[in-house]
């Protein structure tokens, strides 16, 4: 029962991430996974694809996809390693280690979406 | 053949035992009998000495929680028919509470915990008594009726991995009372609250394992109160963040 705490900043990106990653990612696998591999829908060419990547609007959509359920995933391994393994004196390691690596992916995508 | 279940018992008598032990007893098998029958049996015609709690026999006072085959139960309903004639039933204490004796177990530590989330309600300005009743609807007691089911059976603790790895968390059944006045339209006390609960010992201790919610006798549904709990106390975060308060004077009723 001590300090406040920025747990709830972390818990939003968790949240957030998980409504992200549910709601999106399953479409997307959709359609370039199963629908356009095997001609459900007529399959859009290269050149329309990347087009469509370059608008601003969908390298904000593209960005929030890759980056949310990245910080997604920090949260969820974060607990699953504190919980999980039960290496408590690790959990500043562990912070770093998860939320970092969603930032680097976070930065990574970023980069990648802008010099399409 | 006479229909009989085998209760394998834990014993543990602090006087004499180092460690809890088991002790098989054959009881009758009765389709209408439900394990804290079973445990009178033994209690009145066996062995006198066999200690655990009980009171109401019907789902209400709470006091005979124990793990029935590994799963946290009330005893008073759970019957033997679930296991079937010549099945061996284990009973235990519940899980992570220290034992005092047999199926007994200590609550002073969850007693504790459910004092620190104050689950009273909590005014900041007190009407005078010839000012009436603080009235409600019926869907203002809606918002919050589900939560005050609970009856500190503290089968949710007995469930929570959480507990069993952070002696100091909230647990469930607290945090979900706490809930239950955070949305009774007559209590002032969310920000205080807030402040004793959204810390790692309170709800963001808890990971939604969704166990409490799953063996709760009531169905009050603890897990899904927290989660309320964390949104509230995220965007509230957010709120202090955007808008950093310097004093505590402008403090002003927080309503779910």
């Amino acid at each position: 029962m001590s300090k406040p705490s920025n747990e709830g900043f972390f818990w939003l990106l968790f949240s957030a991430g998980g409504v992200v990653a549910a709601v999106f990612i399953p479409v997307l696998l959709f359609l370039f996974g199963v629908a356009f591999p095997l001609g459900w829908l007529p399959q859009p060419s290269y050149e329309h694809l990347l087009t469509l990547a370059r608008s601003p609007l969908a390298r904000i959509f593209l960005f929030v996809v890759c980056s949310l359920p990245l910080f997604h995933w920090a949260h969820r391994f974060r607990f699953t390693l504190y919980d999980g393994l039960q290496v408590k004196h690790l959990n500043e390691a562990i912070f770093v280690l998860c939320y970092g690596g969603a930032l680097v992916g976070t930065l990574l995508s970023g980069y990648l979406l802008l010099k399409i | 053949m006479a229909e009989k279940i085998v209760l394998e018992i834990a014993r543990y008598a602090p006087e004499k035992d180092e460690k809890p032990s088991f002790q098989s007893f054959e009881v009758p098998f009765r389709k209408e009998w439900v394990v804290l029958d079973a445990l009178n049996h033994i209690k009145d015609k066996v062995d006198g000495s066999l200690t655990y709690r009980w009171s109401c026999r019907m789902g209400v006072c709470g006091s005979c929680g124990m793990m029935v085959n590994g799963e946290p139960k009330l005893t008073c309903a759970t019957f033997l028919s679930s296991y079937g004639n010549g099945a061996t039933v284990r009973v235990e204490p519940l899980r992570y509470f220290p034992v005092i004796r047999d199926l007994v177990t200590a609550l002073s530590d969850f007693l504790v915990k459910l004092q620190s989330v104050k689950p009273w309600l909590i005014r900041k300005d007190e009407p005078p008594l010839s000012a009436g009743e603080f009235l409600q609807t019926p869907e203002q007691l809606d918002i919050y009726k589900q939560f005050s089911m609970c009856i500190n059976c503290t089968l949710c603790y007995a469930a929570c991995p959480v507990v069993g790895l952070e002696p100091t968390f909230v647990g469930p059944a607290a945090l979900a009372l706490a809930q239950r006045y955070n949305m009774d339209n007559r209590d002032q006390g969310a920000e205080e609250r807030l402040g004793l609960l959204a810390h790692p010992e309170g709800i963001w201790g808890c990971t939604f394992v969704g166990e409490c919610t799953r063996v709760c006798p009531k169905h009050v549904d603890p897990a899904g109160a927290i989660q309320q709990y964390k949104l509230k106390a995220a965007l509230e975060w957010v709120k202090g963040f955007i808008l950093p308060r310097g004093s505590e004077d402008q403090s002003k009723e927080v309503r779910p």
